[in-house]
């Protein structure tokens, strides 16, 4: 590798805290050019505040940033631009309305737009990426590889001296990943600073020069580029996992749990094998194909088959297709064709109330703004699904103690941390509203299940609960459909996963344990080709 | 108990913020009115001499009558966070009904049938008004703002068509409707002036008090209001539940009209506009979209109403004057909220980028001179 | 009908359907930007008046109309300043402060025309600017080549908005606040800069609209002379969706309506008033209806920006 050239941008002492929480406390660390150096922690470990705080999103309450020595306040992206700071934020940033090329000239200055010149930066910029992007297609229109090498090269627009790429694999497919750790090679190689960021230990290993561990906000420990380089594997996983648990470690189940919720290994299946041949057919989806809403990927000519007792997943790139799969099983959108059959018996036409009666539930991505309504209490949001029924309701009218009385014993038995029934679910975390979603959705009846992404931004403790939840649904004779984006998460939990892609089910591969992760990914690159 | 004590201390706060508002559009009216060279405390003065003194207070809840009325119709749809700003359209085509059928059907078929007849025909006339803006709404999402609006404008103008073209009292030179004979009016309370429209009014805010705070139809619409994804997860028809709210509302809106025109007007003039629903709108707000806390609410704005119009003339003021005084009411409760919701979350009074924006000269001198 | 067709009547109805398209596409256009840039702004009418107000008011002191037309962008842009103030800087409810801008507009443009000039008005005389050899043209010399300057500076503002919402980093700013702001602000634009200027010219447009109704086209103020124009200004905006050009046929269109009303009573066909008044709602109902699957409104339009709120 070539001399990088020698700068260095110091983080001391960052402190940043909210309402409720210390997000970052007392955090410093150096940001070497030339280098890869990855920030691991599990959700809710402070990574992100860290980042909009170099972003120029936010401003630390304590602590400095200095640039070659001299201290610096970063007040606004714009000056984040200016320092060479590009951040390429784990939600996308791109106007799907405008084009690319538009896209990239946003934020420019000067009075008329310069298209010429800004399509020759992006050639220059795509050689480097090593991408080819049609620079007058809609955002709205790129697959989402292609989308993440368009805010790559919008950070860097400007020329960049520091990318900061947040948790960018998470939603790519194994080959697109491959492709984003090549890229990183090539800027590396031209003396830029990366900061990496992501919950999972294998790629930070694998990823990085040196590895700076957070936990609950603090810097709980750092790996050199030395000390990396030194350690073998297994080494360097022990030293990062004891600063990712701390004296936790014990009770996350000891080294190997703790490495595998960690996801220091490649994942494997967890659940016992089921002979589905006995097993009666639950859930069954025939050609079933939905309308779109706007902006959103209709469901086209699938059918699935979920055993009791089976949990089936389906794998993809997030926005193909998978919320319309969930929302045609909850009765949430009309199917326009094909049919979706409960225990045998036609259900296409029943409504969400109707399906929720029989034993059809949904647990919605979307937990803040569809699962749960922030300004009721969390008793009536564990209610939600039985509003007007006896005994909560009385000809019409509510019977304040009997639903108090149902919400202590969900609270209880799902461990829902809340100061009351009555507290505003708003005030709630996202581990305990997710908590309130399983509460109200595999209580009482529930046999089939639809859960989507049901791990995502939870804290990994939650993320334990949640998986041994749906197992032991599925053990006690429950159909589960899995939806997720976590490859991990899927091989960890499924009989068989299914592959969504554009909204097909483009294949389906048995998980009896050999290589998986590798036929699921198969199928995603297979699907998404002629988009790409 | 601390619950006890920290519900109590929010109780106040909401009293106080919701009274705040009115009391700093009050003081600065008094400014405006300096500024015009009239005395403001001759003005407040003859505004609650002319809207509680003597018999004045009785007037005042005359006035009231089809204010709390529409007042509850506009909390309905507002809870659904659905804005039915159409309220002049559907109370004028209302009132137009009640005044172009009522003094003849009265003579015909008794006073009670009449009543009966054009409060239900108001009734359907403000609701039928809405569905238009309500199924564009629920089918394709087409603002209702607009839609209502628009809906509005043509209601004001079918009210003057109907007025020229259908209802004209043939024994009058101005187009207007007949007009009620005194006694086929509805009755007074006994010992008052107030006709017993009032006691409606009243039933009807009560009534949905109850609905909206303690019953699964409340519920639902509470989670409609909230978040209409929210709405759909749980099996709310959505579609159905805003066209629901429209033809509550503009039926509300409509039986306001009937009260007004049988108990207190007693027929419909042309270009008779007396535009309500601008005026209650803050108020509505203020009370927290809560029917119960809009009776003093309304109460207080139709005693100022009814004395505002008076002293306005007194001073030589427009009566207009009163649309300022609301206008400022709206705005000093939109910062109020905006002020304690802030303070409740112990967050800072200015946005970031603002405060940015203030402290960047500072910043800059401050680089400047350690240069 | 035919022999009414003559230079005479097709200038007065060219005229008048001037009259009638240029107060809505000046505040239309207004609305555009706002809309662009995420902001709904329902006080357009309250803003018109203000604009229409303080124009008559400043042409009547100055004896300038120019003069009078600056004086109505000023008016409208001291309203807007509410709601620069409240909602894009302190992000207050959209929808409340649109409703009290336009009940504080006829509030008090109604109480100071009652002050200043209840007993006496003063009505105004347009300019025109007689373009030479076009204004001789029959029929259309001397309607279109006769018009005011400021006529011909209203057009070429409305080209200029056209052209710098689609060939400028503003405008593409512009468009991004109103699209995806978190985009714009991470882009290193600022959201709240780039939306205060949609606003602050939405109050200029809807101001001169309001000042060249009062003072072009009427010749007074009256209160409540804009009669809802606003409002029509803010469904014209919705259906061009940001396409000036879009607007200005819109608008067009509905000069068009107005001057056959018009012509109609002119011709002695009896229509009651109150339908013509009422004509340019129920084509916009119809329009409404008909287009209601293609108008799209931005998921973040009347939404404020907060940095990092989800």
């Amino acid at each position: 590798m070539a001399a990088p050239t020698p700068g260095v941008i110091s983080l001391k002492h960052i402190t940043k805290a909210f309402p409720g929480v210390i997000a970052n406390n007392d955090i410093s660390l150096d940001l070497v050019s030339g280098q890869v150096h990855c920030l691991l922690g599990e959700n809710g470990a402070g990574k992100s505040t860290l980042i909009s705080i170099l972003a120029g999103m936010q401003l630390p309450d304590s602590g400095t940033i200095e640039i070659d020595g001299s201290p610096v306040t970063i007040g606004s992206p714009k000056t984040a631009m200016r320092y060479g700071i590009g951040v390429v934020h784990q939600h996308s940033t791109l106007v799907p309305t405008l084009t690319v090329i538009e896209n990239l000239m946003l934020g420019e200055t000067g009075l008329l737009l310069k298209e010429k010149r800004a399509k020759a930066r992006l050639d220059e910029l795509s050689d480097l990426l090593g991408a080819t992007i049609d620079p007058d297609s809609l955002a709205a229109d790129l697959g989402l590889g292609q989308q993440q090498q368009v805010e790559i090269a919008k950070a860097m627009w400007t020329g960049s001296r520091l990318l900061i790429l947040d948790e960018p694999t998470s939603m790519l497919t194994p080959s697109a990943i491959e492709n984003l750790a090549q890229s990183v090679e090539r800027l590396t190689a031209q003396g830029l600073g990366v900061v990496f960021i992501t919950h999972k230990l294998r790629e930070a290993y694998s990823m990085g020069d040196c590895v700076t561990v957070l936990r609950g906000g603090r810097k709980v420990g750092f790996l050199s580029s030395d000390e990396l380089r030194s350690y073998t594997e297994d080494e360097a996983q022990t030293a990062i996992l004891q600063a990712m648990f701390g004296e936790d470690l014990a009770a996350a189940g000891g080294l190997a749990d703790a490495a595998d919720l960690a996801g220091a290994a490649d994942a494997v299946r967890e659940i016992p094998a089921v002979d589905f041949s006995v097993r009666p057919v639950v859930l069954e989806l025939d050609d079933v194909t939905s309308a779109g809403r706007t902006m959103d990927v209709a469901v086209k000519d699938v059918s699935i088959r979920i055993h009791a007792g089976e949990i089936f997943g389906i794998a993809g790139i997030d926005g193909h297709g998978q919320t319309g799969l969930a929302e045609v099983v909850a009765g949430q959108r009309v199917a326009t064709r094909g049919s979706v059959r409960f225990d045998g018996n036609d259900i296409t036409r029943l409504g969400v109330r109707e399906r929720q009666a029989l034993g059809v539930r949904y647990v919605t991505d979307d937990r803040l703004h569809e699962g749960t309504v922030g300004s009721l209490s969390v008793a009536l949001n564990l209610m939600l699904k039985r509003i007007g029924k006896r005994p909560f309701w009385r000809f019409g009218q509510i019977n304040r103690a009997a639903v108090n009385d149902e919400a202590e014993k969900l609270i209880d038995q799902y461990t829902i941390r809340t100061p009351s029934p009555s507290t505003r679910a708003a005030a709630l975390s996202g581990g305990n509203l997710q908590k309130v979603l399983l509460a109200r959705e595999l209580g009482e009846g529930a046999q089939v299940v639809v859960v989507n992404k049901p791990t995502y931004g939870l804290d990994l403790k939650t993320v334990r609960l949640v998986h041994d939840l749906l197992r032991d649904f599925a053990s006690a004779g429950g159909a589960v459909l899995l939806i997720s984006t976590e490859l991990d998460e899927l091989v960890e939990l499924s009989h068989r996963i299914g592959v969504i892609s554009k909204g097909e089910i483009v294949g389906t591969v048995d998980n009896d344990g050999v290589n998986t992760a590798e036929k699921v990914g198969q199928y995603m690159i297979g699907g998404t080709q002629d988009g790409d | 108990m601390a619950t006890e004590s920290t519900r109590t201390r929010r109780g106040v706060d909401i009293v106080v913020r919701s009274i705040i508002p009115v009391v700093l559009a009050l003081i600065v009216a008094a400014i405006i009115l300096l500024a015009l060279g009239k005395n403001p405390l001759y003005f407040y003065g003859d505004v609650f001499a002319n809207g509680i003194l003597g018999g004045n207070w009785q007037n005042s809840l005359v006035v009231m009558t089809p204010m709390l009325l529409i007042a509850v119709g506009l909390i309905v749809v507002f809870r659904g966070q659905l804005w039915n700003l159409g309220y002049d359209g559907q109370y004028l085509l209302g009132a137009v009904f009640v005044g172009g059928l009522g003094p003849q059907l009265a003579p015909i078929v008794g006073d009670a049938l009449t009543y009966l007849i054009t409060a239900v025909l108001a009734i359907l006339v403000g609701a039928v008004w809405t569905l238009l803006p309500a199924w564009l709404k629920a089918r394709f999402g087409t603002n209702e703002v607009i839609t209502t609006l628009v809906m509005s404008s043509i209601g004001v103008g079918a009210t003057s068509l109907l007025i020229g073209y259908v209802f004209q009292d043939p024994s009058q030179r101005t187009p207007q409707t007949r007009t009620f004979n005194t006694s086929d009016m509805l009755p007074y309370i006994p010992g008052t002036t107030i006709h017993i429209g009032f006691i409606v009014a009243i039933v009807v805010a009560l009534a949905f008090q109850f609905i909206l705070s303690r019953t699964s139809f409340g519920l639902r619409l509470d989670i409609y209001g909230a978040s209409p994804k929210a709405a759909r997860h749980v099996g709310i028809n959505s579609r159905g539940m805003t066209i629901v709210l429209f033809l509550i509302s503009g039926g509300l809106i409509g039986l306001a009209a009937a009260m007004d025109i049988l108990g207190h007007v007693g027929y419909v003039r042309n270009n008779w506009n007396p535009a309500y629903g601008d005026t209650i709108m803050p108020f509505v707000f203020l009370a927290r979209l809560s029917p119960l806390a809009a009776i003093p609410f309304v109460a207080f704005y139709a005693i100022f109403a009814t004395g505002g119009t008076v002293a306005s003339i007194d001073s030589g003021l427009s009566t207009d004057f009163l649309m300022v005084i609301v206008a400022l009411i709206l705005v000093f409760m939109t910062l109020t909220e905006y002020i304690g919701t802030k303070r409740d979350l112990g967050q800072s009074y200015l946005p970031d980028e603002l405060r940015d924006a203030f402290r960047r000269p500072f910043d800059t001198l401050r680089t400047r001179s350690a240069k | 009908m035919s022999d009414l067709l003559t230079p005479l009547f097709i200038s007065t109805f060219i005229a008048t359907c001037i009259a009638g398209v240029m107060p809505l596409l000046l505040a239309s256009v207004g609305e555009t930007i706002g809309e662009q840039a995420g902001i709904l702004n329902l006080g357009i009418e309250g803003m018109m008046l203000a604009g229409a107000y303080v124009g008559y008011a400043v042409t009547i002191a100055s004896g300038s109309l120019w003069l009078g037309m600056l004086g109505g962008a000023a008016g409208g842009m001291a309203m807007s300043l509410i709601m620069l103030v409240l909602n894009t800087w302190l992000g207050l409810n959209q929808i409340v402060l649109g409703i009290a801008i336009t009940i504080a507009g006829q509030g008090i443009t109604s109480v100071l025309y009652q002050e200043n000039y209840a007993n006496g008005q003063v009505s105004i005389t347009p300019d025109s600017w007689m373009i030479p050899g076009l204004s001789r043209i029959p029929a259309i010399g001397g309607s279109i080549f006769s018009q005011s300057g400021i006529f011909w500076l209203c057009i070429v503002l409305a080209i200029v908005v056209a052209s710098f919402l689609a060939r400028t980093n503003w405008g593409l700013s512009i468009r991004a606040a109103g699209q995806k702001p978190s985009s714009l602000d991470a882009a290193g634009g600022s959201v709240m800069n780039t939306r205060s200027q949609a606003v602050l010219l939405g109050g200029f447009f809807s101001g001169i609209g309001g000042a060249y109704l009062s003072l072009l086209v009427v010749g007074a103020f009256t209160p409540f002379m804009t009669q809802g124009l606003g409002y029509i200004a803010i469904v014209v905006t919705m259906l061009s969706r940001g396409r000036v050009w879009i607007v200005a046929i819109i608008s067009v269109l509905y000069g068009f309506t107005q001057a056959l009303g018009a012509a109609m009573q002119l011709a002695g066909v009896s229509i009651p008033p109150q339908l013509i008044s009422m004509l340019p709602y129920l084509v916009i109902m119809a329009v409404l209806l008909i287009f209601a699957r293609s108008v799209y409104v931005s998921p973040v339009l009347g939404a404020p920006y907060t940095r990092g709120a989800r």
